[in-house]
């Protein structure tokens, strides 16, 4: 069995998945996305390999490399249609309304004005998101008005196109901490609190990684969010609110989990690397209890 | 142990016995991001930098 491994960099993550290949009898190829040329419908060199674990750090080249990809027949872990969904936060929040997922209440804007007029009937305080972007950047938490004109003028005068279509999410009193749970298949197979100070609790902005059991009712509704976008690898970021109980924030379809596996004592990597092997060998439907997103984008009728 | 040097500072970088092709790391010196280009010799280069789509 080949399998390609599709990134930018070989960071810790990768380092780990190259390694858990290697420990079950596998020698992963790296590719690297900038150094990757791909003719539409050619499969040329690229049918050598049983399949591709995707982990370009841009979502943008992951989602049109994985498209030609599966195009070619290769089994893309994950698919063009889960990248296209989690990439962008609110796409992933319409599937989660869609599959009914509690998800943080969410209006949408197209002008400075719109979100204006739609942040003051809502009151404060909001939280303003871009819909493409990672790691907790340029979220703000908008506590009064003075606050939502400079930001929105800002993204405005400063932010590209995608800066354009204005994702504004009640704000949710966390507890200090949010969870984020690891889910392959289907499974969630660890989870972790995300504890900070600060309102915003990314490790990668700091947050302490702590274990959180995982109760039915987390394992139950993330098999359910996993489900709504398209299922594969994932890693699924939760708020526990004080009313409504857990809901679903954000889903990540390249997860980073260094600061997971040491807090949480479970292989993240091998069960990754488990399930690229399981989706080589017997095929998508076969490693899930649903089927290729792609079968269920036509299904839809939205293909 | 092997070693890169910094193209940013010209640090002795030191690395893992494992270290792999574009492996990327920080220069303990100067804090520039770095990528693995060459294992033999081996050869540090700035990693490319973050842009706005990048994350997990």
């Amino acid at each position: 069995m080949r399998i390609a491994l599709f990134c930018t960099l070989v960071r810790t993550e990768e380092k780990w998945l190259l390694e858990a290949f290697r420990r079950r009898g596998l020698e992963a190829e790296v590719i690297r996305d900038r150094s990757t040329i791909l003719e539409v419908g050619a499969p040329d060199g690229w049918n050598r390999f049983d399949a591709v674990l995707m982990r370009s750090l841009s979502h943008w080249q992951a989602l049109h490399a994985a498209q030609l990809l599966e195009d070619m027949g290769l089994p893309v872990i994950n698919p063009a249609a889960v990248i296209h969904t989690c990439a962008d936060k609110l796409l992933t929040t319409a599937a989660l309304v869609r599959a009914g997922v509690p998800t943080p209440r969410v209006r949408v804007a197209f002008s400075p004005e719109g979100a204006l007029q739609a942040i003051e009937e809502w009151g404060y305080p909001v939280v303003l998101k871009p819909v493409l972007g990672s790691w907790g950047r340029l979220l703000a938490r908008v506590n009064d008005r003075d606050a939502a004109e400079a930001l929105l003028e800002h993204k405005e005068t400063l932010g590209g196109f995608a800066h354009g279509v204005y994702y504004i999410q009640e704000y949710i009193p966390k507890p200090g901490r949010d969870i984020r749970a690891f889910v392959v298949g289907g499974e969630t197979i660890a989870a972790i609190y995300r504890s900070s100070e600060h309102w915003i609790t990314n490790t990668a902005r700091g947050g302490r990684a702590s274990k959180c059991p995982i109760t039915s009712e987390l394992a139950d509704l993330c098999a359910r969010a996993a489900a709504a976008v398209g299922g594969g690898v994932l890693a699924i970021d939760l708020f526990e609110d004080p009313q409504r109980g857990l809901l679903v924030n954000e889903i990540n379809h390249s997860m980073e989990f260094r600061n997971s596996v040491e807090p949480t004592g479970v292989d993240i990597p091998g069960a990754i690397v488990e399930f690229v092997i399981r989706v080589a060998r017997d095929g998508w439907a076969a490693a899930h209890s649903h089927p290729h997103p792609r079968e269920v984008q036509r299904w839809n009728g939205s293909a | 142990m092997p070693s890169g040097i910094c193209p940013e500072c010209a640090a002795h970088v030191p690395l893992r016995e494992d270290v792999v092709l574009h492996e990327f790391l920080t220069c303990p010196e100067c804090g520039t991001a770095l990528e693995v280009v060459s294992l033999s010799p081996l050869t540090l280069d700035r990693a490319p930098q973050v842009e706005e789509d990048w994350g997990e």
